[in-house]
């Protein structure tokens, strides 16, 4: 039997807003406990919500830039539950008419050789706000409520269940997480929680188009987990159908360190949330004006640059779509190809390899990258000119990145010597000393013995101290032996 | 419609209200002298009306983005049933 | 002293004849002494009141005094007041010391008034008699084996006891104006919006509104231009330009158009009602006034309505007493769950856990349709009746209440009886519009009718003008009961 897995994401991006949602109570992450939690957030009998412009501009930036539809009227209502990190006994959320309705994100699954594109619809997105956090440590044997991420304003978005692999679920959860960092309404970071995902997972035979019994998986707080968790997921639910059972709707945890999801409740005893219009909040209204003037304060999107970057510069899908995975990137690769225009690919492929894998391995941010696009880019056009081989550049960019000579290429190729010899003369004065020292492996290569002759070449590169150019020398030396 | 004892529990329970068995069939009397009197709505037909949930017709006025609360923590749990380290206390979670 | 209006303590303490030490202190000592009769005040703070007092004599001294600076105000016990116990008449309260002020008490704070104490009330003000109060039910100065009326009853009583000049009370169905008709005082609940919510416990968010209650329309008329404004941290405060509620007062009736709704003075008004509010009518046409015959079809549908909308707002506003950052927390639990089942119960009395019930029934998977939605519409039909009848009026009349005050204990065991009582205050509530009662008479036992007085929307400065008229020519509002010789 062949199963397809069909999945569909809300993601809880965090709204990078100085004040919560509805108080005006600091948003700042790492607080003393309740240090940050008003008469509002902690529910003091009397208080009342009043709702932040902030929050509904980035929910509007988001919309634009997904092609969705902003709704007016929009409504807030309450989802009424009991929790102790929930100080009203209900969440201020959106039920009827979010904001942002409908939309979609274009995700490129696979790496670079078998890349494809497919496009994920959105449902919609809402604004609520988050809840505190419970510190199960024990505290006399009782739980701890910190209230200071009550009332800090999310952003979910629920996409359709149009994701066929954990593989397109992991893209386009990359896509929205750069998506929303890209238009500035989210800072991203999912340690500290900002960019939470839940996967509902179901399979189906493939073929048939009714969806199968879905399970919801909760806080999937990494890439890793959410590729981990969506394929643990799958494998169980094939496992129980193929034994002729059936899968029960319910909600399920994934634990990390078993790499495994469980229960966490079933859908009998779900919950009766209750929903109601707030009535403590009037309709939002938004305006066209208002939608025109986010509208043209929007960046140019990572879709239209990605598009760009194919047609302008030449360069692959896969890699096009690497240099848009953040605006920090995007305008580190332009600066660089700025100064460099006939050498896009070159500068394409030093980001992503040097640069990025610097990057990674010191686990720093290209905003943090002590090489300027500037300084890269006098490296590379001394790359292309033939000054240096692509194999000292490497040793040039590692001193750059210790900001030798004020990280300036053309000093520390000066100052170590490290220029390409490219004068003829003198390399064939070196080879032909070589040749002459050497009569034993100039009488092997004539005798049909490869090896020899690599020999040969390593010499010559030792004697130059990789200073000369590999194929001139290759040529020249071929040349000499033939005599 | 009539409601049972079951209803009235199965609310309790969601509005998070001990109630014992005593209670319960008391409030079913009560309740259903009430919901008597509610169901006297239902025999008007309201197809072609819209909800209203707010006398005025006005929408959400918003709050510029700025912080303007400061930490008042001291204050706020002083009145506060159990504290620890600035945390609020409630006994754990039963499975 | 103790019988004077706002007015006259105003213009007595503007010509320094007494300081607002000396009149707190007249009426401290009068709620020491009263107060054990009525049970008008849950609490009383000399320190707090005369700490007020002096702040107050320093404003006048340094001429910067208002109408109210240096005058005793009785607050209902559903504003948060900042160092005060604010226990909104329950147990689950009763240890909430408020960490802030509302933004009436504020607003009160701000012109120099004294809170003189925090006022009795149903609890949550969820009641029509004062009787689900945590403290025990108040009584009323006209008769003592009586009920003053609710939720605002403890309000009603002190003023009708001359405890206080005025006080702030509270109305979602009639909690203003049904105690102030039982007490034989005036009371207004302004437009929706007019004044803040902030601060104001909520019992029914889309409904409640905070309003004065005081001897006569002229004393209301100063309360309002203290109570009534702008508030930025209550997202259904209206942002109007400000208004002189007095203005008006001195306007003669002629050719005011008074709407008689027919649905008010059917079955179920009481005889001894009915023959006051006439006389009051033809009291008014005296002074120039005609009356049109108007109909409100759905008045009938005003109760179901309200106890549909009231208790599912309710259920929800009260779910943030959970015993975890404030209020009560029971002594024994087994887990959180326990906790909170608990506590509940224990913090909430009988009619609050009714209300919370049957608003968590009619919010509830697969009924929200048939209840909550249905009633919402029906809100808006009850709201267009009068948009109709206030093209051929303006203002509309009739009894307050169907009976005057009724003895301790006879409705509470019936919920939908205590519930008739507020017959035709509700829907004034539903439509957001200003609604009043004034004093129009003795009934039957010689206890208290109002008249109640149905403005159009922001019409407040003419409901005050048409009441003060009748109380130039009448003397309902100043009577005072019979057990109060000593005044």
């Amino acid at each position: 039997m062949q199963w397809e897995i069909v999945i569909g994401l809300e993601v809880h991006t965090q709204l990078s807003t100085q004040s919560k949602i509805f108080s005006g109570a600091p948003t700042r992450f790492g607080a003393a406990p309740n240090a940050q939690a008003c008469a509002v957030d902690i529910a003091l009998p009397g208080v009342l919500p009043v709702l932040n412009h902030g929050a509904v501009e980035r929910a509007i930036r988001f919309g634009l830039s997904v092609g969705a539809k902003i709704n007016s009227p929009s409504i807030f209502a309450r989802k009424n539950y009991f929790y102790p990190d929930l100080p009203k006994g209900y969440q201020i959320s959106q039920y009827e008419l979010p904001v942002v309705a409908g939309g979609s994100v274009k995700i490129q699954v696979g790496g670079a050789g078998n890349q494809y594109e497919k496009t994920i619809r959105l449902t919609r997105a809402h604004l609520e706000e988050d809840a505190g956090k419970s510190l199960h440590e024990d505290f006399q044997g009782m739980t701890g409520i910190d209230l200071n991420r009550a009332g800090t304003p999310l952003l979910e978005i629920v996409s359709e269940p149009d994701m066929r692999s954990s593989d397109e679920a992991v893209a386009f959860a990359k896509s929205l997480h750069s998506l929303v960092r890209w238009i500035d309404i989210c800072d991203g970071n999912m340690q500290e929680g900002s960019f939470r995902c839940d996967a509902n997972v179901s399979v189906r035979l493939l073929g048939s188009d009714r969806l199968g019994t879905r399970c919801e998986i909760k806080n999937l707080n990494s890439f890793r987990f959410l590729e981990k968790a969506i394929n643990y997921e799958a494998r169980r639910q094939i496992e129980i159908l193929e034994d002729g059972g059936t899968i029960r709707q319910e909600t399920r945890l994934y634990d990390s360190d078993k790499n495994e999801t469980r229960t966490m409740r079933s859908k009998e005893d779900a919950q009766d949330y209750r929903y109601f219009p707030d009535p403590d909040l009037l309709p939002l209204a938004i305006s066209e004006d208002w939608i025109n003037h986010v509208r043209t304060m929007l960046p140019q999107l990572p879709e239209v640059r990605r598009s760009n970057y194919i047609t302008e510069y030449g360069l692959s899908s896969y890699d096009a779509g690497v240099l848009t995975s953040s605006k920090e990137m995007a305008s580190y690769f332009e600066r660089t190809v700025e100064l460099l225009p006939a050498q896009a690919k070159l500068c394409a492929n030093w980001i992503m390899s040097e640069v990025n894998g610097r990057l990674h391995k010191e686990s720093l941010d290209i905003a943090q990258c002590p090489v300027t696009p500037a300084q890269l880019s006098l490296l590379l056009l001394r790359v292309s000119d033939g000054t240096i081989s692509g194999k000292t550049a490497k040793d040039v960019f590692d001193a750059m990145w210790r900001i030798e000579c004020n990280g300036d290429a053309d000093l520390i190729i000066e100052s170590k010597g490290l220029k390409q010899i490219s004068d003829m003369s003198e390399i064939e004065k070196l080879i032909d000393d070589i040749l002459a020292a050497n009569p034993q492996q100039v009488s092997d290569y004539h005798s049909g013995k490869e090896k020899a002759f690599n020999s040969l070449v390593g010499q010559a590169m030792k004697a130059t101290k990789g200073k000369a150019n590999p194929s001139q020398v290759n040529d020249l030396l071929k040349k000499k032996l033939a005599g | 419609m009539s409601l049972t004892l079951d209803d009235i529990k199965r609310v309790a329970n969601l509005a998070c209200i001990e109630t014992s068995e005593t209670e319960a069939t008391n409030a079913l009397i009560h309740l259903s002298d009430i919901f008597n009197l509610i169901e006297q709505m239902q025999a008007v037909d309201t197809s072609s009306v819209n909800p209203m949930s707010h006398s005025q017709d006005l929408v959400q006025r918003l709050r510029d983005d700025m912080v303007t609360e400061s930490d008042q923590r001291e204050l706020f749990q002083s009145i506060a049933p159990k504290t620890d380290s600035g945390l609020y206390l409630v006994p754990k979670v039963l499975e | 002293m103790l019988n004077s209006t706002l007015q006259q303590l105003s213009t007595l303490i503007a010509e320094k004849k007494i300081s607002s030490v000396e009149l707190t202190n007249e009426f401290l000592s009068r709620v020491k002494a009263q107060n054990p009769v009525y049970n008008a005040f849950i609490t009383v703070n000399e320190e707090m009141s005369l700490f007020q007092a002096h702040a107050a004599d320093a404003m006048i001294a340094s001429g910067q005094g208002q109408p109210l600076t240096g005058i005793p105000i009785a607050q209902k016990d559903i504003f948060c007041a900042k160092g005060w116990l604010t226990t909104c008449g329950s147990k689950m309260l009763s240890n909430f010391i408020s960490p802030y002020d509302a933004g009436v008490i504020e607003r009160f704070n701000t012109v120099g008034a004294v809170n003189i104490g925090k006022t009795n009330m149903d609890e949550f003000a969820m009641g029509s008699s004062n009787e689900t109060s945590f403290y025990g039910p108040v009584r009323n100065p006209w008769d003592i084996t009586t009920v003053p009326g609710g939720s605002s009853g403890g309000s009603a009583c002190a003023v009708a006891a001359r405890m206080a000049p005025a006080a702030t009370g509270t109305d979602t169905g009639g909690s203003i104006r049904q105690p102030a008709a039982l007490c034989g005082i005036s009371g207004i609940k302004p437009t929706y919006g007019l004044v803040s919510r902030y601060g104001m416990i909520a019992f029914a968010s889309s409904l409640d509104q905070g309003g004065p209650m005081a001897k006569s329309a002229e004393d209301l008329a100063l309360m309002m231009n203290v109570m009534v404004g702008f508030d930025t941290r209550d997202s259904t405060s209206l942002q109007r330009p400000s208004e002189d509620y007095s203005r008006d007062l001195a306007r003669p009736l002629q050719g005011l158009r008074i709407g008689l709704p027919k649905e008010y003075f059917v079955e179920g008004l009481n005889a001894d009602v009915a023959s006051a509010v006439e006389s009051a009518i033809a009291e008014y046409r005296k002074l120039g006034a005609e009356t049109v015959d108007v109909s409100l079809p759905n008045t009938k549908l005003s109760i179901p309505v309200y106890y549909v909308l009231a208790p599912a707002e309710a259920s929800s506003n009260l779910s943030r007493f959970d015993g975890v950052r404030y209020g009560h927390r029971a002594p024994e639990y087994i887990g959180l769950n326990d906790m909170y089942q608990k506590s509940r119960a224990q913090g909430f009395g009988a009619e609050v856990k009714r209300r919370i019930l049957i608003g968590t029934y009619v919010l509830s998977h697969g009924y929200y349709d048939a209840y909550y939605i249905q009633a919402q519409k029906l809100r808006r039909l009850i709201a267009q009746d009068f948009s109709e009848a206030f093209k051929r009026c303006d203002i509309i009349m009739g009894p307050t209440t169907p009976t005057t005050s009724f003895p301790l204990g006879e409705k509470s065991g019936n919920p939908v009886q205590m519930y008739l009582s507020d017959t035709y205050t509700i829907a004034t509530n539903l439509a957001g519009l200003p609604g009043m009662s004034i004093p129009a008479g003795f009934g039957n036992h010689n206890r208290p009718v109002g008249l109640h007085i149905i403005g159009n929307y922001f019409a407040e400065a003419q409901m005050l003008n048409v009441a003060h008229q009748y109380q130039q020519v009448t003397d309902w509002h100043i009577r005072i009961p019979d057990a109060l010789t000593d005044l």
